[in-house]
């Protein structure tokens, strides 16, 4: 009995919704179509946040324009700049040969891979030959780079994240990531992660690091945006736009603006080594 | 009544583009999936360890071992707790305290899995490090999240199976002279028993296919657990970390890795369904 009614109040209550969605439906493709002047990007999650903080920047900047940004990782910007699912993809690794031939690619700034471990972790600096070894599950006790007594935790990123190939292809070459490895899905559950646990070691991008946690020096050299702008930290990646062909008139205005002095000091404000 | 004929026909197509629904999904995961298993070889793809898609090595079986670890620990979890619920508020609890902790209980259900694992994270993962050691994400603590999600679940299809014990079972048992938990122990459980067994059944199903709380307490390391407090990839997890980036080879291995699951889901429910038709059949006889 509770059934039936409980099915006549799921009919009274479904049909309201369904006009509600056609209603909302409707206007949605409208908006789509009248607003010629919104630009869409996709892509890493690396550059993600500061594509929001840009996006929020040049609206305020130019009212009328608007920017949508979404994240997915480098790889899916790619898969969204060539099915033309957004304007621009956000891609932050070098494209590979093949890619290269199929899409444009734009440098917005560079970006320095830091090495992070917990605050309380009395290791100050690494050689990039320790790093590997470490990762590759090669060297297991803290104690054998100059820490405390106790085990390593590295965390590593998800298969196709621009953030794991830039570092496979900067410090792991040919050699393989323990499977052991903790595999965290975005920047920001590693540094959750990092945060709270003083055996853990994990690798996200210069721009992102904080307070909170503890960049490691590299081969004696600090993660820093003065030292990757002078040449001397070497795990630098580039942060890129890519498009497939010739882009719109509005998402060109955007790219012009990021690529801009004033685009470039936002950036550069944020952490990330900007192109001048 | 011609309206009745109407509405059952409308009905009628509804229920039929379900099922067209169910069968699209299911021809389409097996037309991508299952090729790569034959390409690779179902001992190799589902008797190696080795995954690593950047070189082709495609070998599931870290991630069967981490969702049947995840799943069983979950499923004694969740077992001890929703019993225990059931039979408190079947038996012993006073009919007012029931009548308020059932509501209670399926608004858990209702709960998105999202935050049962950011709860996870930011509590239960810093005390299993800090007290028992290890990462903090591992099999201990996936179990312990899916085994409450999985509660309500159980919790409720446990207690429809134990009010079906018809009242004249435990009449007879306390006027032969059985003490209240004697008549729970040696009557009650043992005539919901497949009643019982199908609930706990079903609560696996949802363990074993539950994926966002999984992916942020499990930690996601692809060697095979060894303890407890190892962390570990499931499979659902593998499909979900990886689906935005895959291609090719990479991709089907993934469908392939959905038809694993999907072949062991259906295995779950339809033994929970046989249990439950056996008791349904029983009692028919009766």
């Amino acid at each position: 009995m509770a059934s039936h009614a409980l099915g006549a109040a799921y009919m009274k209550s479904i049909f309201p919704t369904l006009v509600v969605l056609l209603v909302f439906g409707t206007v949605g493709i409208g908006c789509r179509r009248t607003s010629a002047r919104s630009v869409s990007l996709l892509g890493s999650t690396s550059i993600q946040p500061f594509a929001e903080m840009l996006a929020e920047r040049y609206a305020k900047d130019h009212p009328g324009e608007f920017v949508e940004v979404q994240g997915g990782g480098s790889t899916a910007g790619l898969q969204a700049a060539e099915s033309g699912l957004a304007n621009i993809g956000m891609c932050s690794r070098s494209l590979t040969a093949k890619e290269a031939l199929v899409f444009t690619s734009i440098l917005i700034a560079r970006d320095g891979l830091a090495l992070v471990v917990n605050r309380e972790n009395p290791v100050v600096k690494l050689s990039v030959e320790q790093v590997r070894a470490l990762f590759a599950g090669r060297i297991t006790n803290w104690n054998e780079v100059g820490g405390q007594e106790g085990p390593i935790r590295p965390i590593t990123r998800e298969e196709g994240s621009g953030t794991r190939e830039s570092f496979v292809r900067l410090v792991m070459g040919s050699e393989r990531i323990a499977g052991r490895a903790l595999t965290q899905e975005s920047n920001g559950a590693v540094k959750e992660l990092v945060k709270g646990d003083p055996a853990a070691i994990g690798y996200m991008s210069l721009g992102l690091v904080g307070k909170e946690l503890k960049p490691v020096a590299m081969d004696g050299i600090q993660p820093t945006v003065e030292n990757v702008l002078a040449g001397r930290y070497h795990l630098v990646r580039p942060l890129l736009f890519v498009t497939k062909g010739t882009v719109n008139a509005a998402a060109q205005k955007f790219i012009d603006y990021v690529l801009s002095s004033h685009g470039q000091s936002l950036l550069a404000s944020e952490g990330l080594v900007s192109l001048q | 009544m011609k309206r009745d004929k109407v509405i059952g026909a409308i009905l009628l197509v509804v229920a039929l583009s379900a099922i067209s629904g169910l069968a699209l999904i299911t021809v389409f995961i097996f037309r991508e999936g299952v090729p790569i298993i034959l390409r690779v070889g179902p001992r190799q793809f589902f008797l190696s360890t080795d995954w690593d898609p950047s070189l082709g090595h495609f070998g599931i079986l870290s991630m069967m071992v981490g969702s049947l670890f995840v799943t069983v620990g979950a499923a004694v979890i969740g077992v001890v707790f929703s019993l225990s619920l059931a039979i408190v508020l079947t038996q012993f609890a006073p009919p007012v305290l029931a009548a308020a902790l059932k509501p209670v209980i399926e608004l858990l259900a209702g709960i998105p899995s999202v935050v049962y694992g950011f709860v996870g994270v930011v509590t239960l993962v810093p005390l299993i490090r800090h007290w028992l050691g290890g990462p903090g994400l591992s099999v201990l603590a996936a179990s312990i999240v899916l085994g409450v999600m999985i509660l309500p679940t159980i919790t409720s299809i446990a207690i429809d199976a134990l009010e079906a014990v018809p009242r004249t079972y435990l009449e007879g048992s306390i006027a032969l002279g059985a003490t209240r938990w004697q008549t729970v122990t040696m009557v009650l459980l043992r005539a919901a028993r497949s009643g019982l067994v199908a609930a706990v059944i079903l609560g696996m199903g949802r363990a074993i296919g539950e994926t966002m709380a999984v992916i942020m307490v499990a930690g996601n390391a692809l060697d095979v657990p060894r303890s407890l407090l190892a962390p570990v990839r499931t499979l659902t997890s593998n499909i979900a970390l990886e689906m935005g980036y895959a291609s090719g080879d990479h991709r089907q291995a993934l469908f392939a890795t959905g038809v694993t699951l999907f072949v062991i889901i259906t295995i779950l429910n339809t033994a929970a369904l046989a249990v439950s038709r056996q008791r349904s059949g029983k009692r028919h006889a009766r």
